[in-house]
């Protein structure tokens, strides 16, 4: 397999357009003149400026963000913690590991009208920003665990042990031996558990309250009757833009590093 | 001075904040769904009205709904064997041949799904319609069909295959990253061909990243509603879209509980017949 892995490039590279195709498309229809998806008649950037007018997909797109955050941080703490609970075998370790990937195995459906129900008739409690916050975190906790969990089964304990043999308290070797090492993790974890809770439609849409429409339900609503409107699909674009430069800045930030650590440590294999 | 009860007690201490939090969101709600689907009779706000029936399992099990639970299995089969299909060379090309790039390529399968995931939906819709960019080039190979492939099965494959494939590249991944790939010299070295070598080699070898993208891709695709009714039309109902009507307008909580529990133990079903391979992915 590895003697022809321009045959293999090709095929992941054809996955790869079939992943960007859509985006592509979105992109080029962004800046359509005419309304329709399908068919791209002139140029013209009237949609971005219709969605920057646009106060109602504003508002919902902050909460999104804001509730995105909320639920990535409460997943990605807890989330750790448990991680780091499952590192040493301990008796009811397979109970745990049990209910922790049970969220992976609930359709969202399902957790969608069990909330429902247990909010409407069981606890009173108003639907909104709080019960969305309940269910994003409910859905996005077993991906942070099995994310972190996998970084932190392959930390070598020596690092640990010399630094507490060097005199380092517990605490201090946590930050400054175990945390830098499962740091990825924890980021990818977080990243992963915004993503989830960004883009929610079907969970979300049983739980939104007056008032508190999360952009992916708003677009739902208004997409079931009219179609997907362009000023949204502008956004998209805005949004996959802002992403991949994220990720190009992550990459050159990562290269410089390495070309540091080379430039300080020059000797370091022999 | 007791150390498995030590180590219990901070492991326990650990877990507990996750604990909770899926106990009160996640356990209770599914119990009273479970309440739920036992009740006679419910709309709307009120409380579930007892005595306690199995009426809902009766209907849910009309042989009327059995044609939705075939179309509901042949999705979400149909759709995660295109993701593994898809996935496998993508996931196995991004391990062994992206070289620094690896952690840069893996951020960018998940760039697309940094925006709107019903525009990326509707794109398809786009794309996928008579005048549509995929039949035009079909067209040019002869190959296009009178109204393009919308409101057809197959665009409801492609649509959830598209949706979920980031589920399934990243345990893919791990799995791959993980297999020892001098395993496959040997291999060849003892005189195996590909196929062969594929075979008795790789897969056993990456099994638990297929077994955990397998179920990570199936569950959504099984109970998603969004992907079948914008890509398959109002005739393509799927076991999400008949739970998701009898609870939206309250027409049938106790109906719509009982199929979300057959969903379930669908599932259920599914995790068994996996056992324990795949939990060192997952």
């Amino acid at each position: 397999m590895n003697r022809r892995p321009w045959l293999l490039g090709g095929v992941a590279g054809l996955v790869l357009c079939f992943l960007y195709a859509p985006i592509a498309w979105l992109a080029a229809v962004s800046f359509n003149d005419s309304r329709s998806l399908s068919r791209i008649t002139g140029l013209s950037t009237r949609w971005y400026a219709e969605l920057f007018a646009d106060d109602r997909v504003l508002e919902s797109l902050g909460l999104t963000l804001r509730l995105a955050a909320a639920s990535a941080a409460v997943s990605t703490v807890i989330g750790t913690l448990a991680a780091f609970g499952l590192r040493r075998a301990f008796p009811g370790r397979g109970l745990w590991t049990l209910l922790l990937s049970l969220p992976l195995v609930v359709p969202e459906v399902v957790l969608g009208v069990a909330l429902l129900g247990f909010c409407v008739k069981l606890a009173g409690v108003p639907l909104g920003f709080g019960a969305l916050l309940a269910a994003h975190v409910a859905f996005s906790l077993s991906f942070v665990v099995v994310v972190v969990r996998s970084r932190v089964a392959g930390l070598d304990h020596r690092l640990e042990e010399a630094a507490a043999d060097l005199g380092a308290s517990p605490l201090v070797a946590f930050r400054t031996v175990t945390m830098p090492l499962v740091a990825p993790a924890v980021a990818a974890g977080a990243a992963f558990a915004f993503l989830l809770s960004f883009d929610d439609v079907v969970t979300s849409s049983y739980l939104t309250g007056v008032g508190s429409t999360t952009l992916p339900v708003f677009v739902y609503a208004q997409a079931s009757k009219r179609g997907v409107s362009p000023e949204i699909v502008a956004l998209s674009t805005l949004m996959v833009a802002a992403s991949a430069a994220l990720l190009v800045a992550g990459v050159l930030l990562a290269g410089r590093r390495a070309r540091a650590s080379t430039f300080v440590e020059p000797n370091r294999d022999e | 001075m007791f150390p498995t009860r030590r180590r219990w007690l901070v492991a326990t201490g650990l877990l507990l904040p996750t604990g909770l939090w899926l106990g009160v969101f996640l356990l209770a709600p599914l119990a009273l769904v479970v309440q739920f689907s036992f009740a006679t009779r419910d709309t709307g706000v009120a409380r579930a009205v007892l005595p306690w029936t199995t009426r809902a399992y009766l209907t849910a099990l009309d042989p009327a709904f059995l044609p939705i639970f075939g179309r509901t299995l042949a999705y979400a089969g149909a759709t995660t064997a295109l993701c593994l299909l898809l996935g496998f060379p993508l996931a196995w090309f991004i391990a062994r041949h992206g070289g620094r790039y690896r952690t840069a390529l893996l951020a960018a399968v998940l760039v697309p799904f940094w925006s709107s995931y019903l525009a990326r939906i509707y794109a398809w819709k786009a794309l996928l319609d008579g005048e549509g960019l995929v039949n035009r080039l079909l067209g040019l190979v002869g190959l296009d069909r009178d109204g393009g492939f919308l409101l057809t099965d197959g665009a409801v494959v492609v649509g959830l295959t598209y949706g979920f494939l980031p589920f399934m590249v990243l345990p893919l991944y791990v799995a791959c990253e993980r297999f020892d790939h001098r395993q496959v010299e040997a291999s060849y070295d003892l005189g195996h061909g590909r196929v062969s070598t594929f075979a008795r080699v790789v897969l056993p070898g990456v099994l638990p990243g297929v077994l955990a993208g397998s179920l990570l891709v199936l569950v959504p695709a099984a109970g998603d509603f969004v992907t079948p009714r914008l890509l398959g039309g109002v005739d393509q109902a799927t076991f999400g879209s008949v739970i998701d009507d009898q609870f939206r307008g309250g027409n049938n909580w106790p109906l719509g509980s009982a199929m979300a529990v057959l969903l379930l133990v669908l599932v259920a079903v599914v995790l068994v017949a996996r056992g324990r391979r795949g939990e060192d992915v997952l």
